[in-house]
């Protein structure tokens, strides 16, 4: 599904990722973990298409068409989708003409007609009911004045509505008391299926002990130091980050 | 008698033009209209039109449309026997008591004097000059001074027709009074309207005024408003100002609060031409509310100057301002607003608030907000913002597959919400967010525009219904 091939990103000149491999196939979970500032977010950024750093190698496949050839919002119709660190405010425009707009420009994409009604409705309810997610948030501006938690719990919902192929949760984890990382991880475990995919970032094995990966990976200093099975994240939880820069 | 008004100082010729034609013209005025127009005229000799010397013209200049030619009636252009004819009519969900002015004129068809039930009057002033000299005597040209105000002074001089509302105590007006005010000649037109807004003590009033121009002809229109709103009244005025490029309006607006009162305005500039308000509040009593907010959405060479006064004079009084732009390219805005604090009004609450988003590198905003403040017991805020699109917020949208137009649209009707939510007229509302959507997309142009939507070609045509006119 997603084929990242000797990455080479930086931004001002100064080179963040150093040759990314990776692939994702459909029905996989990866998880990416790694001390700050090693380009996790970097990567996250790159792949849905942030214009703010320079491609100096590499490529980046979906479904075999180059990703740096679609613009942003190409890249969500073909059904990428970023699960923000930081969640954006936007005052004025509820969360329901945001969804609405997002999947009728999506089905628009897909040469489909917009959404009637009670189907979105409907898909909204069971979003809502999955999530735990309170009936007036919908109505609320897009995560304007929301705490930290109801941010990182309105990426998941978006999520759920707009039902991606490829999501990747950059650091949904941080910030999150136990309650919000089980509706994170519930989320995530619903949605999972033979036909989609999920990369997510983290800083600690703590996410994981809800969502099972089937691949871990270490990335440090702009590479992929290390890949292996889920018990690569208690190991790395076990001998903590140090282990990783005494290895390589 | 018609005018032609030109030369390079336009002052000296309205002088001249006064003093020509006032035997004939304002001979059947009563003795308090007459000693007015006649201190008027002197102070206008003495102060003129505003320059750009003066700190609150700086960046509006009026010395273009000043160098232009216009004519100038001292009678109605034509007389509208049925505006029938003259308007297309359909019914629209937006009931309201519906007039309208045409070049300036109130275009009525009975002695211009209507009766709504509990008696309130609203009519056409040059009737009410003579139907009512009691309340003009009591009202008439106490609100707004002409002293070192030229454009006041010339008003007050020439001032014949406009809007004359009286609302009587106790009596809350059922609907909305809607005026539309047409200009539509063949040659370049100099008006100057006058309205009187009288509200009695626990009375409601909606005001809906709209300004449009349909032929692409100069006109410079400077307009007077006074507003009186006695004790525990409620006032709202939502003003549409819906120009051509080669119009200039100046509007003087002129509000005296009584104790207990509420007033909201909300001035809605969607292609201006160039356009000054100059709002002016003056709190003259206690636990009054004032409210006022505007928004501006200019393009191409449009002008807006929103130069807005709220005077605290009493104690334990609100006030709230937020004006919003979005200028494209070349537009330029200003924002001049002072809120001044009287020693005695303490407990006084005041904000102040002006926010603009410039779209281009060549459209500009000037935006002075303001506090004097006198008194030492009081809560004031103000501020000002400028910027572009919040480029986080389009790269979030994008990302869910909102395409970067559609994401445009988005945050601009976003960013222009927060004005239109505070039209209380649920109908009015729809429609002006319809309106405003269209006029973001570039599709609100000159020739459908209109109050409320234009659908073809013909001359004048409004999808609300006209025929209520009387």
């Amino acid at each position: 599904m997603l084929s990242i091939r000797d990455l080479k990103v930086s931004i001002n000149g100064k080179e963040i990722l150093k040759e990314i491999n990776l692939e994702v196939m459909a029905g996989e979970v990866h998880a990416i973990m790694g001390p700050n500032g090693t380009g996790k977010s970097t990567l996250a950024s790159i792949i849905a298409g942030r214009d703010v750093f320079e491609v100096s190698g590499g490529q980046v496949l979906f479904d075999g068409k180059n990703l740096f050839d679609l613009s942003v919002e190409q890249r969500a119709c073909e059904g990428i989708f970023l699960g923000f660190q930081y969640p954006v405010e936007i005052p004025g425009v509820s969360i329901v003409n945001f969804l609405r707009t997002a999947i009728n420009e999506q089905r628009k994409y897909k040469g489909l007609d917009p959404i009637p009604a009670p189907e979105f409705l409907a898909k909204m309810n069971e979003a809502k009911k999955m999530l735990d997610v309170h009936s007036n948030m919908t109505s609320r501006s897009v995560n304007e004045g929301f705490s930290g938690g109801e941010k990182k719990k309105n990426e998941i919902f978006q999520m759920a509505m707009l039902q991606p192929r490829l999501a990747i949760l950059d650091e949904t984890d941080s910030g999150l008391d136990i309650d919000a990382l089980r509706v994170v991880a519930k989320g995530v475990n619903e949605l999972r299926s033979k036909d989609n995919a999920f990369i997510i970032i983290t800083h600690y094995q703590r996410l994981l002990d809800y969502i099972i990966p089937d691949f871990v990976h270490i990335l440090f200093d702009g590479r992929i130091v290390k890949s292996g099975s889920k018990e690569l994240a208690f190991e790395l939880e076990e001998k903590g980050y140090d282990w990783i820069r005494k290895s390589t | 008698m018609d005018v032609i008004l030109t030369e390079y100082s336009f002052k000296d010729k309205m002088v001249e033009l006064f003093h020509e034609t006032v035997q004939k013209n304002f001979n059947n005025d009563n003795p308090y209209l007459k000693q007015l127009r006649k201190e008027a005229i002197q102070e206008f000799e003495k102060v003129g039109f505003p320059s750009n010397k003066q700190e609150k013209w700086r960046n509006t200049n009026l010395s273009k449309p000043l160098k232009l030619e216009y004519v100038h009636h001292f009678e109605p252009f034509e007389q509208i026997t049925d505006v029938g004819q003259l308007f297309m009519c359909e019914v629209h969900e937006l009931e309201s008591h519906l007039f309208a002015q045409l070049n300036g004129w109130f275009v009525h068809q009975n002695g211009g004097i209507n009766h709504l039930p509990g008696g309130v009057i609203v009519g056409s002033l040059a009737s009410a000059f003579v139907q009512f000299p009691e309340i003009i005597e009591k009202y008439y040209g106490k609100f707004a001074p002409y002293q070192n105000n030229g454009l006041v002074a010339l008003n007050t001089a020439f001032a014949q027709d406009g809007l004359f509302v009286y609302v009587p105590d106790n009596v809350v007006v059922d609907k909305p009074v809607q005026i539309i005010n047409l200009i539509n000649l063949t040659e370049n037109l100099f008006i100057q309207p006058r309205n009187l807004i009288i509200l009695g003590r626990n009375s409601k009033l909606q005001l809906l005024y709209c300004d449009h121009s349909l032929l692409h002809k100069h006109s410079l229109i400077n307009s007077v408003t006074e507003v009186f709103i006695d004790e525990n009244a409620e006032f709202e005025n939502y003003k549409l100002q819906n120009k051509d490029n080669d119009s200039t309006l100046i509007t003087n607006v002129w509000i005296t609060q009584k104790s207990n009162s509420n007033m909201l305005t909300n001035v809605l500039t969607l292609n201006p031409g160039t356009i000054r308000n100059n709002i002016n509040i003056l709190l003259d009593g206690r636990n009054c509310n004032a409210e006022l907010y505007g928004l501006y959405l200019l393009d191409k060479e449009q002008h807006v100057d929103n130069n807005v006064l709220v005077d605290h004079a009493k104690p334990d009084n609100y006030s709230n301002q937020l004006f919003k732009g979005i200028l494209d390219d070349h537009a330029t805005g200003v924002f001049n607003g002072l809120v001044m604090v009287r020693k005695d009004a303490q407990k006084t609450n005041a904000f102040q608030k002006n926010q603009n988003i410039l779209l281009t590198d060549k459209a500009t905003i000037d935006s002075n907000p303001q506090l004097e403040i006198y008194a030492d017991d009081v809560k004031c805020s103000h501020g000002s913002t400028v910027g572009q699109l919040d480029n986080e917020a389009m790269f979030y949208m994008r990302s869910r597959g909102i395409s970067e137009e559609v994401a445009r649209m988005a945050l601009m009707n976003a960013f222009a919400s927060a004005i239109i939510d505070k039209i209380r007229i649920e109908p009015l509302r729809n429609r002006i967010n319809e309106m405003v959507s269209k006029r973001l997309r570039g599709e609100l142009s000159i020739c459908d525009q209109c109050i409320l939507n234009c659908r073809d070609e013909r001359k004048i045509s409004f999808d609300i219904d006209l025929s209520g006119i009387r």
